[in-house]
Parts: C-alpha cells; structure tokens; sequence
C-alpha cells in the first residue's frame, strides 16, 4: 500500500551519520541516542522516532552497526547498539564529505569568515 | 574488498530475511522500550502516568507503521508484495477454478507443443553436430553422389584447405551376414577410411580405431571391425570383453577392436533411418578404385581456410585431375559444411513449425488475455474496493500481472509434462528418414526456453488486462456496478475494441495456420497420389544372400531357381522375384550407350542399374511398354539381354523403337523389353534412366532381395518362406520382411511429420480462436441483457436480434479472415520447396479455409445468439 517518504529536515544520510557518531561514545539503544542528539543539538535537533529505527536497521544491514539485547540502567530488556570497524570508516568518510559540503554552502552563502 | 562487504551485507539480509518473523517481535520489544522511556521521562518531569503514557504513544507515532517502514527496510520489500499478490493469485484460482483449469490447460498445451518444437529445432539445426570442432567439418560430394578412390585419393593429397581428408563407402541395409555364436543375423554395415574416426574426434569407448595395416587388405575381407553402441548393447548385452573377439562375417573372421561411444551416431547424421550396426575399414587400394565412385569425403579445414575457399580449391583440382586422368570417373566436387549437409534438407520444414508454434502461442496468450479481459469485467468491484483501500496503480498492474505469470507458470508445469511425453515420442520415430531425431530431448536449454515463453506468455497475457484496470473510476465503480445498460456498458465499451481486436487477430493468426497446413496437407495427399511406377501394395521383400559364395553364375543359377521356385510354390504367392535394389533404395549408376554411339565423356548418358530375375516385374508392379519382361529362359548360357526404362530407351535411342537395339554393357546386351520408369530417389522427384539386367547373367550385384506379392499378411509370411528356403541353405539367415509400403512410407515420413504437426496446431488454433469468439460474443450479449430485454419490450424480434449478433460475429471473422487471408498469400510463397502440386495461391485451400472459418464463427456466435434471443425481457428488466 502506498506510503509517504519520512520528512527529510536534514540534508540525506545525516541522520545515519548522527548516529553512528553518538556510537562513538559506546554502547547505546534506540532512546538514548535520540536523547542524546537532542542534549547535544541544544533540542535543536529533535529525532523522530518513525526515522531512527528504520535508520538503526537500516545501518545494522550495511554492517556498520551491530546490535546485542542488554539491560538498561533502570533493569530492562533493551537493544544496545555499537559501533563496528566497517561503521568507524563509513563514519570517518562520511563526515569528511559532510564537511566538504558544509564548507561549499558556507563559502556560497558568505557565512565563512 | 568492495566484493567481500557486497557478500557480507548480502549474507546479513539473508539472514535477516530467514529469521523474518522473529525480527518483526524483537523489533516492536525495542520501540515498546523507547516508549517505555519516554513514559518514564514525562512521570519523572510530573506528569500523571496514564497521561506520559498516551503523549509518549503519540510522539512515538503508529508503531505499526513504524515498524513497518522499519522492516521495509530490510525485507526487500518487493518480495514481501510479490508472496502477498501470489497469494492472492491463489485465492482467486480457486475461487475461479473453472477458469483456472481453462487457463490452465490452454497454455499448457501452448508451451508442451512450443517446448517440443523447440527441443526438435535445438536437437537438428542449433545443437552442433555431436564431433569435435564440428564448425570445420565440410561435406565433400561428387555433385550430389560419391567419388571415386584415386579421385579422393589425390584430392586428399593436393588440396591446401583441408588438414585431412577422410571418407565412407556406400552401403546397404543388410550388406554382411553374421554367423557362429547365436542366431545367424544379417548385419548393416559402414566402410570407413582409417582415419574417419580419428578426423571426426570420435574416441572409441571401449578398444581403438583401425591401424593402418588394417586398412590395406580387400574391402571383402575386412580384418578388423568397430561396434556401434547399439549393436553392441543388442547383440552382445554390453559386454566388454567382445573386443579382441573374432566374428564370423561373410564367413571369414574379422577382429573386433572397439566399441563406438552413444553419443556417436553415424546413422542420424549420414543416413538418417538406416541404423549401423558394425563398421569396417574401406582400404584406399587398386581394388577399391575398380569399384568406380562409392566415396564420400569428409574434410577438417585448416585454421583460417573456408568452405567457400575450399570450393573454389576443389573444382581447380578437380579440371586439372580430369586433363591428367582421363581414365578416371570426372569428378565434379561440391562442398557443403557439414551442419548444412545434415540439416539442410530439413531447415525449411523446421521453420516452418518453429514459426507456426510461435503462432499458435500468439493465438494462445490473445484468447487468455480475452478472458482475463472477461473475467475483470466481474471483478471491476474488488479491483476499485482494493483502490479504495490504498492499493496505488502500479500495485494493481503488478497484481495483475503476477496472476497472469502465476498462471502461466501452472501451465508451463503441464507443458513440460506434455513435451516430455512429445521429445519421447518423437526421438522413438525410428521409421523417420530425418537425421538426429534421436537426439531429440528435453534438455537445460528446452527447459530455460520453457520458462521463457512462461514468463513471456504471463506478461503478454496479462499485458492488456492489467492496462485496462488503470481506467478504473474508483468512484463509479463502488457504486452498483450493475446499473445496467450506463455502468456496465461504459467500461464494457471501454474495452470493447480491445476485445473485437485480440478476437479478430486470433482469427487471423488461426487462418494463416490453416492455410500452410492445408496447402502442406494437399502436397502431402499429392505426394501420396503420385504414381511411383510400381504398386507397393501387398508387396513384401526380405533379404535372402546366401550364406556361402557362389563358385560361378551355374551354381548362382540353380540357387536363384531353386529360390524362385521353392516361394512360389507357397499358398497365397501371386508373384516373386529377385532384385538388388528397391525402389526407393540404392544409388548404383553406369555409364551406359548404344551400340555404335559416341557420347563427349561429360554428356555420357548415365544410368541406375538394377539387376533383377524373372518375376520381378510382376512383383513389383513395374508396368510393361514394349517387347518382353525376362524369363527364367534368360540364363548364364543364353544370349546376354536387358531392358531399359521409357527416359533411358528416349535418351539412347530418340524417336526409336528400343527393342531389339544393343546397349555396349558387357560387350554388347540385346534390349528386350521397355518399362514404365520408376520414381527411385524420392516420390516428388521424376525418375531418371534405369538398365535392368538378368539376374542369372551377372554376379555383380550388391544384394539378393527377394520381393513377393502376396494377399498374406507380411509377419504370417516370414515363417512359411523361411522353412521354405531352409533346405537350399539352412544357415540363411532372415530378417523379418519389409513391406514395399513401408519404404514408401520412410520416404515421405519428413513430409508426413510436418504435416501431422502443422495440422495439429492448425486444429488447436481453430479451436481457440473459435473459442475466442464464442467468450466475446456471449460476454457482450451477457453485458447487454438489460439492454436486449428493453429492445424486446420495445417489440424487436428475437430473430432480428439474433441476426444483429450473427452479423456482428461474422463483421468479427470476416475482417479477421481477411486479414489473415492477405498475410498467408504473402507468406506461403516461402514454403516453396515444402510444396508439391499446389501453388502458394491454391484457390481450393484458400476458399476451403475460408468456408472452414465461416462455419465455426457462425457456430460459435450460434449458441450466444440464441440465449440472447431467448432472455424474458420482464425478468431482465427486473433484475435491475
């Protein structure tokens, strides 16, 4: 059945490389590392739910993430997600031609100093 | 690198794709954690929890959704679309089964019939020759016939084309007899030369090849011999230690030393219907040469050389061998690639099927797409339900076609089946004169052809049906489809042209293929009616060589006597006599010339020798023109005669009465007698000059036949001739009898194949197409009931109405009919040499064709038109 695309408020395959950042941190689930996207962004970046999971599975399938059931601080059944050495490269290009990127429309738009 | 990670991720989603079920239950755990989470988080800011409970579920969003767009993510998502529409396909098979089995059952016979055709077509013409390289093998003939072996041999030795040379002799069915161990047995045999294996890349299974030495006796006193496969299974129960026995042929014993593989079938190859059972060395000798032309060569062009080169080669060669051999048999060479020279003289036919079956599919995916058409128009409701529901076009499209697919697939089961059974049937028909039929089988290749034209049927079938479901107003349709003469009658007429137009090509496809059929059957009974110059009715013929040598022409005429005498005293004999060749069998031919005439030595009237004894003639039913047949008075001590046949008595002697006229054969033979000539070579062709000559004054002859004409039935007659003959020669050994009609019978067997085929998709596009008439016609009536009743009330008759669909069925088949008229008059002129006694334009079958059509559209718009005529107009207007 037909179904609409979820929004894309973020340049593609930013949110992927948002997480697999937070996973540099360490071992995560699902929650914290929407939580901490937001802690971080200042609530300026707020991760719909509907995206993040489609996008965890999404990453596990490419391999760069791999996710093992744990218990969460507060005793319950949770999947942890961390990072593999596939995923550290991935990441490593990513935010290189994320950066690229960014610098161009800076350049264009006169932000750069 | 990049391939290992492409596997890694494949494996992954394998894996993810295995466990599928399990994935879908661990990923609702873990969103029903985050929510869980964020519960916790709005109890933990002051929330009541009923409430942090609901906001968290509505932040969170449909968690079906959710974890459906997260599993299309690693569920191709496809596939699970693909298992959803088959299941639906499913469902709607049985709901419809009556239309599922027609479905069924159509392209079943559809794709059985294109499968066998097709593992035919692969095993003669596209499959190479079973031989090494078989691509560089070339046919080398003399014109059409064989050469002589000084002519091969300096051919072989001169040429530049060709890596090596090598050649067969002639043979007959029956040519040595096999005596000793077990029942006396009259064997076929093949000479060869000695590297005739060896060129071919043929490895003998068990034993090897002939060495040279064994190459270089008398071609009568073979040393050695090679087993075919056949033969060896059959006499010998496949038994490895025949090899380096000796066998008693012609009662002298020859060394076995090999056995051929399965996969080498001279037979199929270079004499199609004739199995070989022993081959033996054809020695390149002094001897042989006197033989005159009994070679056929074959030739292994070098790297880089061309049949077309080789040709251009050959006939230099062959003018200077004719300057410095005069004394020689002229040699005119023609060179063929081997593929051709095999399949050459059955592509036409071949093609002819192939195309006629790839007609027969059109016809079979037009009259399915028809009824899908039919049954969409009963389903117009679910299809605009399942749109309401979300179901976007494309999805639509893919459901229907993916029912169609799926059933076409059914079918391709069932046609397997079918062309199992028909590749079976078909490589059994040894009596067919049509090289490699018996490699015909259902192989990998006829297999990914099967589930091509599956595949292929289902989209085309399906194609029409699922654009149509596109013009679907989803609207109107949820509405009662059933409004009568505005709803249904709308999207009836918005497919209505559709409809007329797969009806009429039908038509038109289905009388193409009666016409080829019909013009190939007509050839067919023409062929039948030629007269032969002989009777084969009642005629049988067995071999009957003696076993022992005959020491001179006074012990050969007692024996031939004695024969002669012994068979006709049988009860229910009305004649017997005694000849080399049959008709239809044998190729001997003799420079021949009148006493006292001169020929140029490349304009030498050439005649076919038959040697024959008294009774012959009767036997045969060779009519007489002139003088006498001979008698059993024309002996070893009489004067020396012969006869001659009408072409030869016209060539020799123009405007002449032949008899009594003296030809030069073995100094001098006095002409008695002139009969009616003979067609030997093929039915279709006319036959060339014959010389008989009297069996009791010669000893050169190949074969001893004796041929009866009896009212006894062939297998009752075996027993009697042979107790009959026991006491001249109780070694004799004896086949079964041939009948005269069988030989006549492997003589237009090609003919008679393509015939039976053609008829049979004929008859099954006939079949179809009027079927397809009959759904178009009985749908539009059931369309209109409304409509017919309001008509009625309004006082149209019923035959008025009847006559408006009958008019309409024949407006269908008349255009189709047309149609199909004009292409088959453009298209059968290509049968051309399939043809015989009819024109491509023959008005008998065109108009026969046509009437045939008319007949089965009336009858098909019969029974509709009828019920049409017979709806209550009251009930049908209530009923809405």
């Amino acid at each position: 059945m037909g179904t609409d695309k979820p929004k894309a408020d973020l340049l593609p395959g930013t949110l992927d490389m948002l997480v697999l950042k937070m996973l540099m941190r360490g071992h995560l689930h699902g929650y914290a590392i929407a939580q901490l996207i937001q802690q971080l962004s200042d609530d300026l970046l707020r991760v719909e739910e509907g995206s993040l999971y489609p996008a965890l599975q999404r990453l596990e399938l490419n391999g760069w993430i791999e996710g093992e059931w744990g218990l969460s601080a507060n005793n319950r059944r949770a999947r942890f997600y961390k990072l593999t050495p596939d995923g550290r490269k991935h990441l490593a290009e990513e935010s290189a031609s994320y950066r690229q990127v960014t610098g161009a429309v800076a350049r264009i738009m006169g932000f750069a100093s | 690198m990049r391939c290992s990670t492409i596997w890694k991720r494949f494996r992954l989603r394998l894996r993810y794709l295995a466990r599928h079920s399990e994935r879908q239950r661990l990923l609702w755990e873990e969103m029903d954690f985050h929510i869980q989470s964020m519960t916790e988080e709005l109890v933990a800011s002051g929330m009541p929890e009923p409430e942090a409970r609901a906001a968290a579920r509505r932040k969170f969003g449909n968690m079906t959704r959710n974890s459906e767009e997260a599993r299309s993510v690693w569920i191709v998502r496809w596939m699970s679309d693909l298992a959803q529409d088959l299941r639906q396909a499913f469902r709607g098979m049985r709901r419809d089964a009556g239309f599922t089995t027609f479905v069924i059952l159509i392209a079943g016979l559809g794709i059985g019939a294109s499968a066998t055709v097709f593992s035919v077509v692969n095993a003669l013409l596209l499959r190479p020759l079973p031989f090494r390289d078989p691509e560089r093998l070339v046919w080398i003939a003399n014109v059409e016939w064989s050469m002589q072996v000084s002519q091969y041999l300096d051919l072989r030795e001169r040429n530049k084309s060709f890596s090596d040379l090598a050649g067969s002799a002639g043979y007959g069915v029956g040519d040595i007899e096999l005596t000793g161990t077990g029942e006396p047995e009259r064997l076929t045999s093949a000479p060869v030369t000695q590297n005739f294996f060896t060129l071919l890349g043929v490895q003998p299974m068990i034993g090897r090849s002939f060495a040279v030495e064994e190459c270089r006796g008398r071609s009568d006193t073979p040393p050695a011999a090679l087993l075919s496969y056949g033969f060896w299974q059959r006499r010998f129960a496949s038994d490895r230690g025949v090899v380096g026995r000796k066998l008693t042929l012609d009662n002298k014993p020859v060394m076995v030393v090999g056995v051929l593989p399965a996969s080498f079938d001279f037979a199929s190859v270079f004499a199609p219907g004739t199995p070989v059972d022993v081959f033996i060395p054809w020695p390149l000798t002094d001897e042989t040469n006197g033989h005159g032309n009994t070679m056929q060569a074959i030739g292994r062009l070098r790297p880089g050389a061309t049949a077309e080169g080789a040709q251009a080669e050959f006939t230099v060669l062959a003018k200077q061998l004719e300057i410095q051999h005069p004394e020689r048999n002229p040699v005119k060479p023609r060179l063929t690639t081997l593929q051709r020279h095999v399949n050459g003289r059955v592509s036409p036919a071949l093609i002819v099927l192939a195309c006629a079956v790839g007609v027969v599919m059109l016809i079979v995916c037009a009259n399915l797409s028809n009824l899908q058409l039919a049954r969409l128009g009963t389903r117009q409701k679910e299809m605009a339900m399942r749109a309401a529901l979300g179901a976007g076009r494309s999805r639509l499209l893919r459901q229907m076609l993916t029912e169609s697919v799926a059933l076409s697939c059914c079918g391709a089961a069932l046609g397997l089946i079918l062309a199992i059974a028909g590749t079976r049937a078909i490589a059994h028909l040894d009596a067919f004169n049509i090289p490699l039929l018996a490699s015909v089988r259902l192989d990998g290749d006829a297999l990914g052809f099967t589930l091509l034209a599956a595949a292929l049927t289902g989209v085309l079938f399906g194609w029409l049906p699922a654009l149509e479901v596109r013009s679907f107003a989803v609207g109107e349709m949820l509405k009662d489809g059933s409004r009568g003469s505005s709803a249904g009658h709308r999207s009836g007429l918005g497919h209505a042209w559709v409809r007329n137009g797969l009806v009429v090509s039908e038509v038109a496809f289905a009388c193409t293929l009666l016409v080829a059929a019909g013009l190939l059957l007509r050839s067919f009974l023409r062929v039948l009616d030629v007269d032969p110059g002989f009777q084969p009715e009642g005629v049988a013929t067995l071999r009957v060589d003696p076993s022992f040598q005959f020491s001179g022409l006074v012990q050969q005429n007692s024996y031939i006597d004695e024969v002669l005498r012994r068979t006709r005293s049988l009860p229910g004999m009305r004649a017997a006599g005694l000849t080399d060749v049959l008709p239809l069998e044998g190729d001997r031919s003799w420079q021949v010339s009148g006493k006292g005439q001169v020929y140029p030595k490349d304009r030498h009237p050439e005649a076919y020798i038959r040697v024959v004894s008294d009774g012959y003639f009767e036997s045969v039913g060779i009519r007489l023109q002139a003088g006498r047949k001979f008698t059993e008075r024309d002996r070893a001590s009489s004067e020396p005669v012969a006869m001659v046949n009408e072409t030869l008595a016209r060539t020799l002697w123009p405007g002449q009465d032949a008899v009594g006229k003296v030809v030069t054969q073995d100094g001098g033979r006095r002409v008695v007698g002139v009969v009616g000539d003979v067609r030997h070579e093929a039915l279709e062709k006319a036959g060339d000059s014959e010389m008989y000559l009297p069996m009791r004054q010669t000893l050169d002859y190949p074969a001893m036949n004796l041929v009866v004409r009896t009212v006894l039935p062939p297998d009752r007659l075996a027993p009697a001739v042979r107790a009959a003959l026991r006491p001249i020669d109780s070694n004799l050994p004896v086949r079964e009898f041939t009948t005269l009609q069988e030989l006549v019978d492997k003589a237009v067997s090609p003919r008679r194949f393509l015939v039976l085929l053609l008829a049979g998709f004929a008859a099954f596009a006939l079949i179809l197409a009027s079927l397809g008439i009959y759904a178009v016609i009985s749908y539009s009536v059931s369309q209109r009931v409304q409509e017919i009743g309001i008509r009625m009330a309004l006082g149209a008759s019923a035959t008025h109405l009847q006559s408006r669909i009958l008019l309409r069925t024949f407006g269908l088949a008349a255009l189709g009919l047309g149609l199909g008229m004009a292409a088959s008059r453009a298209l059968t002129s290509t049968l051309g040499s399939l043809l015989f006694g009819v024109t491509p334009g023959d008005p008998f079958t065109f108009i026969g064709i046509g009437a045939l059509l008319i007949v089965v559209a009336a009858l098909a718009g019969y029974f509709p038109a009828r019920r049409a005529s017979r709806i209550d107009p009251m009930v049908a207007l209530r009923a809405s």
